[in-house]
């Protein structure tokens, strides 16, 4: 190998331009920051969509980046929620506090159940994600002493946010809510950034294309996927936990499969793999669901199926440039 | 003892049928050794249970001296064993530098970093743009992987597993299906391999393989059927027998003449 040293190193500013910050991901937390403070009266449908949006970024980190596919992410986000609301109502009533918990349960829950994902093929990760949040909706159903049952865990009142800016109590129109959700959607994203382009984050995209080969430059597969399965977790975790603090309650229905079904259309709709395709999901979904809603409210599924059938088909890519839809070439 | 990779009547059996029949090899230091044999002979099953891609049905694969048969495929490769594939096993979805910086990355002990992007080490960057220049990648090194040449990937293959800095490399037809006017810089990188890396070289081209090979093992039918110096193998009337009737045979006369 003949070889002259070079005098800067090429691979060195490639790997940095790699990971700088683009102009349009600044765009989206400014657009966060914006939304809370334009939109007041908007408050809590931007909290919702803020939390639908964490939930969506924590499926990204395991479908988009390791390729884990999951048909029962519900389960994380249902268990942070419970995780939450009986922190509030039997320990103490501190949201952050409270999230803190709801993160650490999920998280444990994420890292006991990854070893189920480690083997077989994508329907067996499909069905045993969703046979795993069919069991604790089951769970959450029986065990009615501490969970409520069919009624949820109903009266979650929260205390104020005690934050280094002060103190915060949670009001009915939702200000101080959508901010607490935003803030934290913000905070996953800064972190969940860091990870994507650390060597961590690399080494999942790397196995994710291509196992094997993965392996054979020594890594191991089995220890990444439980990583990043308890991370993806903890951030579910979080989101359910938000929505149990910021609704007041946690119910059944937090676990259902719908709740599974329908994050995995948010990311699909936003993109995976980039990181920001479940926030900008969130926010198109939402928008589609109000707009079809307001239009003709009872045919809201007929028109999201076909809004999916024609993403799928087109791509997303074509879908968002009709200027190059006419134009001819590959 | 100068031996770094041995096996001990190593067995591999596929529902009764045996594909790798008590193979007994030693891979000395800084070996160029070559392992030929008519297709199907098992010599791709022998590099997957040399790298623990396979667990053996039975016998050992020792390295300096020590059992690494229950060891899986990533802790052999942190041993020092690393393969390239006959088949390219490649990263998709990263650019050649991202694919290489992530192998210089683990073997340097740094691909668990999860805060720092990958790349800001020095001792990092430096290797890939090493590997990158010696490996002709430079020019493509930001395209993605999906998009390049078939010659270009070949390179990549084998580039990815030096990043690895092996003590044992088991090139695996390393100039399979790579066009007559790339396959010279294939041989040309596999000449300029370090002196102290014991190589093992699956190949088909007995031009390749008697270029660079001291030791020949033939395989056949999973079971080693002559082994020796490549003068000694090259005019071996039995070796010439086996491959007779078989396109190799007319390649094993005149490779060496």
């Amino acid at each position: 190998m003949a070889d002259e040293a070079p005098s800067t190193s090429a691979a060195a500013s490639s790997l940095r331009r790699s990971a700088r910050w683009r102009v349009w991901e600044l765009a989206v937390f400014a657009a966060m920051s914006l939304a809370w403070l334009l939109l007041p009266g908007q408050s809590l449908l931007i909290n919702q969509i803020a939390i639908v949006a964490l939930f969506a970024v924590s499926l990204d980190l395991i479908l988009g980046y390791a390729g884990i596919v999951s048909l029962g992410h519900a389960a994380f986000f249902g268990f942070g929620a419970y995780a939450a609301a009986l922190f509030a109502k039997g320990t103490m009533n501190d949201p952050l506090a409270g999230l803190a918990v709801a993160v650490a349960a999920s998280a444990v829950l994420g890292a006991a159940t990854s070893l189920l994902i480690l083997r077989g093929t994508d329907l067996t990760r499909l069905m045993v994600t969703l046979g795993v949040a069919s069991i604790l909706y089951e769970l959450a159903n029986k065990l009615d002493d501490i969970t409520g049952g069919a009624d949820g865990l109903q009266g979650v009142v929260m205390g104020p946010l005690l934050t280094p800016f002060g103190r915060f109590a949670f009001d009915l129109s939702g200000r101080v809510a959508s901010a607490y959700s935003l803030v934290i959607l913000a905070l996953a994203l800064l972190v969940a950034r860091r990870l994507v382009h650390s060597p961590f984050g690399v080494s999942l995209q790397a196995l994710r294309d291509n196992r094997l080969r993965a392996s054979s430059i020594g890594l191991s597969v089995r220890l990444r996927l439980v990583a990043v399965y308890t991370i993806a977790a903890a951030f579910a975790g979080a989101a359910g936990g938000l929505l149990a603090q910021t609704s007041g309650f946690a119910s059944l229905d937090l676990f259902d499969f719908h709740r599974s079904a329908e994050v995995l259309l948010v990311l699909v709709i936003g993109g995976t793999g980039y990181l920001y395709g479940g926030v900008i999901g969130a926010v198109v979904f939402q928008l589609l669901h109000d707009v079809i809603s307001a239009w003709t409210p009872q045919y809201w599924n007929f028109w999201l199926g076909l809004f999916l059938v024609v993403l799928m088909i087109v791509g997303r890519e074509r879908l968002v440039t009709p200027w190059k839809w006419f134009r001819r070439g590959p | 003892m100068n031996v770094v990779l041995e096996t001990r009547s190593l067995v591999k059996r596929f529902d009764g049928l045996t594909v790798t029949d008590g193979v007994s090899l030693r891979l000395e230091r800084g070996a160029r050794h070559a392992l030929i044999g008519p297709n199907g002979a098992g010599k791709t099953t022998l590099v997957n249970l040399l790298t623990g891609v396979l667990a053996a049905t039975s016998g050992q694969v020792e390295l300096d001296g020590r059992d690494i048969t229950a060891l899986p495929v990533h802790a052999r490769v942190r041993r020092g064993i690393v393969r390239t594939f006959q088949i390219n096993q490649l990263f998709g979805g990263l650019t050649p530098l991202a694919s290489i910086a992530l192998a210089v990355s683990a073997q340097q002990g740094r691909s668990a970093g999860w805060w720092r992007p990958l790349g800001r080490d020095t001792a990092v960057t430096t290797e890939c743009d090493r590997l990158l220049n010696g490996f002709h990648l430079a020019d493509v090194m930001d395209r993605p992987v999906a998009s390049l040449a078939y010659g270009k990937l070949r390179l990549l293959e084998i580039a990815i597993a030096l990043a690895c800095k092996p003590r044992v490399l088991l090139l695996d037809e390393p100039a399979a299906g790579v066009p007559e006017g790339d396959r010279q810089e294939i041989f040309d990188t596999i000449a300029a391999l370090p002196v102290d890396v014991s190589v093992l070289l699956i190949e088909h081209d007995m031009d390749l393989v008697f270029n660079f090979a001291r030791t020949v093992t033939v395989l056949v039918d999973g079971a080693v059927f002559a082994e020796g110096d490549a003068a000694a193998i090259a005019v071996d009337p039995r070796v010439k027998a086996v491959y007779l009737g078989d396109d190799d045979a007319a390649a094993v006369a005149t490779g060496h003449g």
